[in-house]
């Protein structure tokens, strides 16, 4: 079963990289939905148990982050109007190589982290990798649903250093950050809602010109 | 009696490779819905170019004759290297995927200086974007021969090809699954099927390879031709032996599944070019560092092993 764990693991980090050069928004939030999945099925496949309370928490999980998240975040992109391509503040190779670059970091960190021996390799470097890769998609892109979505990702990245740390999830730990995060997916829907409905565009560079500094400087 | 062996072998592989292209050609007709040339259609046309006798411009020297005949020459001793079917080449020794990567380039270098010396700027600009395009695939093809060799333990592509199992698919399944996908990416690009580079087409701006041996002919394109069959033929066998480890003791029997392999690739890029638009031009480096990374990410899984 561990083949196919590790060609889940393989899965995942490809979408890291698929996600860091994908250029249009809805790709973006679908490839993250697939990468939830995925991230879902792991705890199946790795631990070999596959009795029913996994698999009802992992179909609860599948159906959070491949069908929830992705139709309310389709449904702000809709509602907002942010068609276009997500215009990243760097280009997609260097994207792409500082995802390959992060995970190459993470393979040495977590050769040297002093965790429980896993059965499935590669499961830390994987997970930080997709940490990083989270923080990337929030830092340089400017739309704010793709800061959503580097959110979620981030989150798959710290579920599946949970599987590398037990081989079974705390169920309450779980739940309540998965409730957390469906609670600010939410909360973001809604906010980028008002913002674009109050500024007619949802590009989080425009906010940091709002203040009353630059009125002053111009004036 | 093993030297007999290795020179059918070698002479098979000579023989048949100009019939990859037909496969292809034959399957992608098939999914057109359309008649298709015939499958030996590239021994037809080899045949007929042999006959010809070449024109050469004023302006080209021996750097023009000399390109094709090098690319070829090249050509045949990377596959001398080769293993075919599990059993090693003729010319097999230790780190030989060296040797055959430096032949790829060898004959790449001379294509590109024969298009140089035509003087024309259009057949410099397929040289240009010849040259381009390899930037990033000679690492890729580099880095994923490299982790088979991480792999196995092995310097010799016939040691490599000879110690890779179903057991090691067990093992280092993420290794040989992204190898494999960095060679289908390489080998798609450098032999010029459809995602980088359209083999029918004849439109200036969209050609790569087909540019630079516009004013090869005669039994020059011949050679030209010959070689690019062999080409793809040497990554159809590497892919053939990475996916499909298997070996048995009867040669015979692993010389068929060998060639059933290799049927089954060419069948694979058919089907790759039927279902994929040719890319924009612009696009084709992305398609190939993808390959890049593919290749990259199995060294990094391979080291950490």
């Amino acid at each position: 079963m561990n083949t196919f764990a590790e060609l889940t693991i393989v899965l995942i980090i490809l979408l890291n990289m698929a996600m860091s050069v994908s250029g249009s928004l809805a790709s973006c939030i679908r490839l993250a939905a697939a990468q939830g999945v995925a991230a879902g099925l792991l705890p199946l496949m790795a631990a070999g148990g596959a009795h029913g309370r996994a698999v009802a928490f992992a179909a609860f999980i599948i159906a959070l982050k491949g069908l929830v998240f992705p139709w309310l975040m389709l449904r702000a992109r809709e509602l907002t109007g942010a068609r276009k391509e997500i215009d990243p503040l760097i280009g997609y190779p260097a994207s792409i190589t500082l995802c390959l670059a992060a995970f190459a970091a993470s393979a040495w960190l977590g050769s040297r982290l002093p965790l429980p021996e896993g059965g499935v390799a590669y499961i830390v470097p994987a997970s930080l990798a997709t940490i990083f890769t989270g923080f990337l998609l929030i830092t340089t892109r400017v739309k704010a649903i793709t800061q959503v979505v580097g959110y979620l990702v981030v989150e798959n990245g710290v579920y599946i250093f949970g599987l590398a740390l037990f081989v079974e999830q705390p169920l309450m730990v779980e739940m309540a950050i998965l409730l957390d995060v469906f609670v600010a997916v939410f909360v973001m829907g809604i906010a980028i809602f008002h913002i674009s409905r109050e500024f007619d565009h949802i590009d989080t560079d425009a906010l940091s010109q709002l203040s009353d500094w630059r009125r002053g400087e111009e004036g | 009696m093993e030297t007999l062996e290795t020179a059918t072998r070698f002479a098979a592989a000579l023989l048949l490779a100009p019939l990859l292209p037909g496969i292809v050609n034959r399957v992608k007709a098939l999914f057109a819905g359309r008649k298709g040339r015939p499958t030996l259609q590239l021994y037809y046309d080899l045949a007929k170019l042999a006959r010809k006798v070449p024109v050469y411009s004023r302006t080209t020297t021996w750097v023009f004759k000399a390109g094709p005949a090098a690319g070829l020459a090249a050509a045949v001793c990377a596959l001398g290297v080769l293993p075919f079917g599990g059993r090693p080449g003729p010319l097999a020794f230790e780190g030989d995927f060296l040797f055959i990567i430096g032949l790829l380039a060898f004959s790449r270098f001379m294509t590109v200086l024969a298009a140089l010396d035509t003087g024309s700027a259009f057949e410099g600009m397929g040289a240009s974007r010849e040259a381009q395009f390899a930037v990033f695939a000679e690492p890729a093809l580099f880095l994923s021969l490299a982790a088979l060799s991480r792999v196995t333990g092995e310097f010799s592509l016939a040691g490599m090809f000879l110690s890779l199992t179903p057991d090691s698919w067990r093992a280092a399944a993420p290794v040989l699954a992204l190898v494999t996908a960095a060679l289908f990416i390489v080998m798609l690009a450098e032999n010029c099927r459809v995602p980088a580079d359209d083999p029918d087409t004849h439109l200036e701006l969209t050609m790569i390879h087909e540019v630079m041996v516009l004013d090869h002919g005669g039994p020059e394109l011949a050679y030209v031709l010959y070689g690019a069959s062999l080409k793809l033929w040497l990554f159809a066998a590497l892919i053939a032996a990475a996916v499909l480890p298997r070996h048995s003791g009867s040669w015979l029997y692993d010389g068929a599944f060998f060639l059933a392999a290799m049927g089954g690739i060419a069948a694979a890029i058919g089907i790759a070019e039927s279902a994929m638009a040719r890319l924009r031009m612009l696009k084709v480096p992305y398609m190939l560092m993808g390959g890049l990374i593919f290749a990259a990410l199995a060294m990094l899984f391979q080291t950490g092993r």
